[in-house]
C-alpha cells in the first residue's frame, strides 16, 4: 500500500501538467455553478421585490428576502472559489502568464471594477432590508445585476481570448511588445461566448431555482407562495431556452468557421469530407475512425452551411497534424459533451415550451405532475448541460492553452508538488459542496417552520420585529 | 506609465491591508473569545461588523493579483512559482475562512456555529501570516527575475518572512480591536468599548515590539531593505511611528475620535514604507518596475480601470460604509422569529 502511493507520488512528481490541468478543470467545474446563481438570481430577486413593492404580494417580498440570504450564501462561496481560480492562474500556469498575461489580463481588470460593484452592492442589498426604504432598497439591488452581467462578459471575453488570441505584437523572440487592449477584449469569438454564457446563466440559474419550487409543489405546497417562486423563476429559464438555442447555432457556425479543429472533435470528424453525417453518441476508435453511434447522413454538412446543404466540406482532425489536435480520448469526451449539452438543451426547449403554450391556451401554468416531475428534474440537468458546454469548449481547444499559439504542457507549472494540493483542493471543495447544500436546506427548513408560525414577515418599516434591547441608545 | 501603476498596486495593497486586514483580524479576536457564553457577544459584535463589508474589502486582493499579472507578467509568474506554498496554504485559507464566516450566520445549532466558527478564526491566523511571509520574501530579494521559480522553502522560512507574517498577524488583530471599538460604540455597548480597547493597547504594544525586532531582523537579513527603510522610505517610517504612538495614546485615554484614523494611517504607512524602501525595484536587486512592466497598451488599460473604479467603485465604498456606520446595514433579511435564540439576535438602536 505504502508502496502504491509512493509509486504514485513518484509517478506524479514527475510530470506536474496533468494534475495542474485535472486542479483547474475542478476548481473550474465547481465555480462555474455558482456563477448562475450570481448572475441571473438578483434578477429574479428583484423581479420578486418589484412585484412585492408594486402590487402588494407579500409572498413576492417574503421571497426576495429569503432568496437574497441564500444568495449571501452562494455569492460568498463563489467569492472564495472565484479568488482560487486568480490565485491558480499563476500557481499552475506561470509560464502562460509570463508569456501572455499582460495580454490576457486587460479583461480581469474591468472584471474588477464590476465585482468590487457587486460585492459592495450585494452587501448593501442583503443587509439593508430592514432599515433602508422600499424602493431606494430595491434600487440597491440593480447594480447587483448589471455588474453580474457586465462581469461575466469581462472573464468569457479573457476565455474567448484564448479561443481567437488578437490584439498583440510579438518581437523577433516571441515576447509581447505591443498591446491592444480593446481588439484584446473585442477579440473575434467574445460577442458569441459572452451571450452564450450570459443567457446559459439565465437558463440554469431559473431552472435551478424553479426546480426547488417544482419540488416543494409536488410534495404539496402548492400556495401562492410556492406558485410564485415557481412562475418567476420559470419564466426566466423558458426565455432563455430558445434565445440560447439561437445563439448557440450562431456559436456552432462560428466555431465551423474559424476553430475547424474544434468543430471536426464536436462533430466527430476525421478526415476532411462532404457529407458528414451527424453521428449520435459513437467514438473514434484507436485507429481513430468512427465507431458506433448513430449516423444521420448528410446532417452535419447541412446544419454547417445550410446554403450549401449536403455537399458543405467539414475540415477533418486530419487536416491538422496530430500534434497540434485535441487527441482520440479528448475528441471522444467532447463529441459526447456536445451530445449531452445539445440533447437536454433540447429537452428543456420541449420543456419551456409546454409552459409557454399553457400560459397562452389556458392562462395559467401547467400543473400535472409530470410537468413538474420534469422541472424539479430541470434544474439538475440544466447544469449538467452548461458543464457539458463548457467542457466542448474547453477540451476542443486542446492540446492549445492559446490557441495556435502555446500548449497546454508549455504552460504549466513545473512544480512537482501540484498533485497533493489537488488532492487538498478537492476534499476542501468535497467539504464545501457538500456543507453549502446542507447550509441551503437547513435554511429552507428553518424558513418553512417559521412560516407555520409567523403568519408574515415585514420588512421595511418600523412594524418590523427590530428586537429591541438594553443597548437601545440614541446616538 | 509603470510607476503609475507600481503606486496603484502599492495602494491597493495598502487598502487591502487596511480594510481587508482588520476582517482577518476580527477573526483572531473571534478565536481568543473564549467559550460559547463569555465569548458570545465579542463574536456577535465581530459577525455584525465584518457581515456587511467582508466580500467587498475582499476584491482588493482580486484586484491586486489582476494587477500585478497584467502589469508585471514575468515577476507574477516568479513570484507564484517560487512562493507556491504560501500562496496555497493562503487560498485555502481564504476559502476556509469566507465559506465558514458565511455559514456559521446561516445555522443555529452551538455545534455547527463552534465547527464554522474554528474554521473561520484558524484561517483568519494563516492567511495574513502566509501574506506577510510572501511579501517578506519578495522584498528580502529572495525571488528571482525571470518567471523562474527561486528556492521554495527558504523563500517564505527566512527570518524576514516570519518577521513579515508575525508582524501582518499582529497588525491585523491591532487594527481589528480598533474598529472593533467604533463598532461596539456605536451599537451602545460600553463594556464592549472597553473589552476591545484593552486589547488595542496591547496588540498595539505587540506591534511595536514586532516592528523593533524586525527591524534588527531585516538589517541582517534583507540589507538592500533595510537601506531602504533607512534613508529613502525614512520619512514614511517616521510616519508609521507617530501615527501609531498617537494612537495608542488615544487608546490609553479612553479611544477618542482621531484614535481610528491614525491606526488606520499607522498601518497603511507601514505598507507604504515597503513599497519605498525597495524602490525602483518590484523584486529587490534582480528587477525593477520599469524593467518589469507591460507594454504601454496594457498600462493605459489599467489606468482607464483606475479611473472608471474611483468614478463607480469608490462611491459605492462610501455608501456601503456610511449605511454600515449608521447602522442601516443590521442583519441579512429580516429578523428571525423562531428557532433557537440567535446568538447574533441582538438588534441595533433604532435611529
Amino acid at each position: 500500500m505504502t508502496f502504491g502511493v509512493e509509486a504514485l507520488a513518484t509517478v506524479a512528481a514527475v510530470d506536474p501538467v496533468p494534475w495542474a490541468r485535472a486542479q483547474m478543470a475542478f476548481t473550474l467545474a465547481v465555480h462555474i455553478i455558482l456563477v448562475p446563481l450570481g448572475v441571473s438570481w438578483s434578477f429574479m430577486t428583484l423581479v420578486a421585490n418589484y412585484r412585492g413593492i408594486k402590487h402588494g404580494d407579500k409572498d413576492a417580498l417574503l421571497l426576495a428576502q429569503r432568496w437574497s440570504k441564500y444568495m449571501a450564501v452562494t455569492f460568498a462561496v463563489g467569492a472564495v472559489t472565484g479568488t482560487v481560480l486568480s490565485f491558480e492562474f499563476g500557481l499552475l500556469w506561470p509560464k502562460f502568464m509570463a508569456q501572455w498575461g499582460e495580454v490576457f489580463g486587460v479583461p480581469f481588470g474591468f472584471e474588477g471594477i464590476f465585482f468590487f460593484t457587486e460585492a459592495i452592492f450585494i452587501s448593501i442589498y442583503i443587509f439593508g432590508w430592514r432599515r433602508l426604504k422600499p424602493w431606494a432598497h430595491f434600487w440597491t439591488g440593480m447594480p447587483i445585476w448589471i455588474a453580474g452581467i457586465f462581469g461575466s462578459i469581462s472573464v468569457v471575453a479573457a476565455n474567448a481570448w484564448m479561443n481567437t488570441p488578437s490584439g498583440f505584437t510579438l518581437d523577433s523572440n516571441g515576447n509581447v511588445v505591443d498591446v491592444d487592449p480593446v481588439s484584446v477584449i473585442f477579440n473575434d469569438s467574445m460577442p458569441l461566448q459572452a451571450a452564450h454564457m450570459v443567457v446559459a446563466a439565465y437558463l440554469v440559474g431559473g431552472f435551478m431555482v424553479a426546480s426547488v419550487y417544482a419540488t416543494a409543489m409536488l410534495r404539496g405546497r402548492q400556495d401562492h407562495y410556492h406558485r410564485t417562486g415557481f412562475v418567476i423563476a420559470f419564466t426566466v429559464a423558458a426565455v432563455a431556452t430558445p434565445i440560447q438555442m439561437g445563439v448557440g447555432d450562431a456559436l456552432a457556425r462560428w466555431v465551423y468557421e474559424e476553430q475547424p479543429v474544434k468543430f471536426a472533435a464536436i462533430e466527430l470528424v476525421p478526415k476532411t469530407d462532404s457529407h458528414v453525417p451527424e453521428t449520435l453518441l459513437g467514438k473514434l476508435n484507436s485507429d481513430g475512425e468512427v465507431e458506433g453511434g448513430i449516423p444521420i447522413p448528410g446532417l452535419a454538412s447541412w446544419l454547417s452551411d445550410p446554403s450549401t446543404g449536403t455537399s458543405t466540406v467539414i475540415k477533418g482532425l486530419d487536416s491538422v497534424p496530430a500534434d497540434q489536435r485535441p487527441t482520440n480520448r479528448q475528441v471522444n469526451t467532447v463529441h459526447l459533451a456536445w451530445d449531452v449539452m445539445v440533447g437536454i438543451g433540447t429537452l428543456l426547449f420541449l420543456l419551456s415550451v409546454w409552459y409557454a403554450t399553457s400560459w397562452v391556451f389556458r392562462r395559467r401554468m401547467p400543473t400535472s405532475r409530470w410537468f413538474l416531475r420534469a422541472a424539479a428534474v430541470a434544474g439538475v440537468a440544466s447544469v449538467i448541460c452548461m458543464e457539458a458546454g463548457w467542457i466542448v469548449s474547453e477540451v476542443g481547444r486542446q492540446p492549445w492553452i492559446v490557441y495556435n499559439r502555446m500548449k497546454v504542457e508549455d504552460a504549466a507549472t513545473g512544480n512537482s508538488g501540484v498533485w497533493m494540493t489537488f488532492i487538498a483542493v478537492v476534499v476542501l471543495y468535497l467539504a464545501l459542496a457538500v456543507t453549502t447544500v446542507l447550509v441551503l436546506r437547513g435554511m429552507s427548513r428553518r424558513f418553512r417552520s417559521q412560516r407555520a408560525f409567523v403568519e408574515h414577515e415585514s420588512p421595511y418599516g418600523p412594524s418590523a420585529p427590530a428586537v429591541p434591547t438594553k443597548d437601545e441608545l440614541p446616538r | 506609465m509603470s510607476d503609475t501603476v507600481a503606486v496603484v498596486l502599492l495602494l491597493a495593497i495598502t487598502a487591502y491591508a487596511v480594510f481587508g486586514g482588520a476582517d482577518f483580524g476580527a477573526g483572531f479576536w473571534d478565536l481568543v473569545a473564549g467559550g460559547p457564553a463569555k465569548g458570545e457577544r465579542p463574536r456577535a459584535l465581530i459577525e455584525r461588523s465584518i457581515g456587511p463589508v467582508w466580500e467587498a474589502n475582499h476584491v482588493w486582493l482580486i484586484f491586486i493579483f489582476v494587477v500585478s499579472w497584467t502589469a508585471f507578467s514575468e515577476a507574477y509568474a516568479s513570484v507564484m512559482l517560487t512562493l507556491f506554498v504560501p500562496l496555497t496554504l493562503a487560498a485555502l485559507g481564504v476559502v476556509m475562512r469566507g465559506a465558514s464566516f458565511a455559514f456559521r450566520k446561516t445555522v443555529v445549532s452551538l455545534r455547527y456555529r463552534r465547527a464554522f466558527g474554528a474554521g473561520f478564526a484558524t484561517a483568519s491566523l494563516i492567511v495574513p501570516y502566509c501574506m506577510g511571509a510572501v511579501a517578506g520574501g519578495i522584498a528580502s530579494g529572495r525571488v528571482p527575475a525571470g518567471g523562474r521559480a527561486g528556492d521554495p522553502v527558504d523563500s517564505w522560512i527566512n527570518p524576514t518572512s516570519v518577521v513579515a507574517g508575525l508582524l501582518a498577524l499582529a497588525m491585523v488583530a491591532y487594527l481589528a480591536s480598533v474598529y472593533l471599538v467604533w463598532e461596539a460604540r456605536g451599537a451602545g455597548e460600553a463594556d464592549l468599548v472597553d473589552y476591545f480597547r484593552r486589547r488595542s493597547v496591547v496588540s498595539a504594544v505587540v506591534v511595536g515590539v514586532v516592528l523593533v525586532v524586525g527591524g534588527f531582523v531585516v538589517r541582517d537579513d534583507a540589507p538592500y531593505l533595510y537601506d531602504g527603510l533607512t534613508s529613502q522610505a525614512l520619512p514614511v517610517v517616521i510616519g508609521t511611528v507617530l501615527c501609531g504612538i498617537g494612537a495608542l495614546v488615544l487608546l490609553l485615554r479612553g479611544a477618542g475620535r482621531g484614535a481610528r484614523l491614525l491606526a488606520a494611517l499607522a498601518v497603511a504607512a507601514l505598507v507604504v514604507s515597503w513599497g519605498v524602501a525597495q524602490w525602483p525595484y518590484l523584486l529587490p536587486e534582480s528587477l525593477t518596475v520599469s524593467q518589469a512592466a507591460a507594454p504601454s497598451g496594457t498600462l493605459v488599460a489599467l489606468v482607464v480601470v483606475v479611473v472608471l473604479a474611483a468614478i463607480l467603485v469608490i462611491p459605492g465604498f462610501v455608501l456601503l460604509y456610511v449605511l454600515e456606520q449608521r447602522q442601516l446595514l443590521p442583519e441579512e433579511g429580516v429578523a428571525e422569529e423562531t428557532g433557537p435564540a440567535h446568538p447574533i439576535a441582538g438588534g441595533p438602536a433604532p435611529r
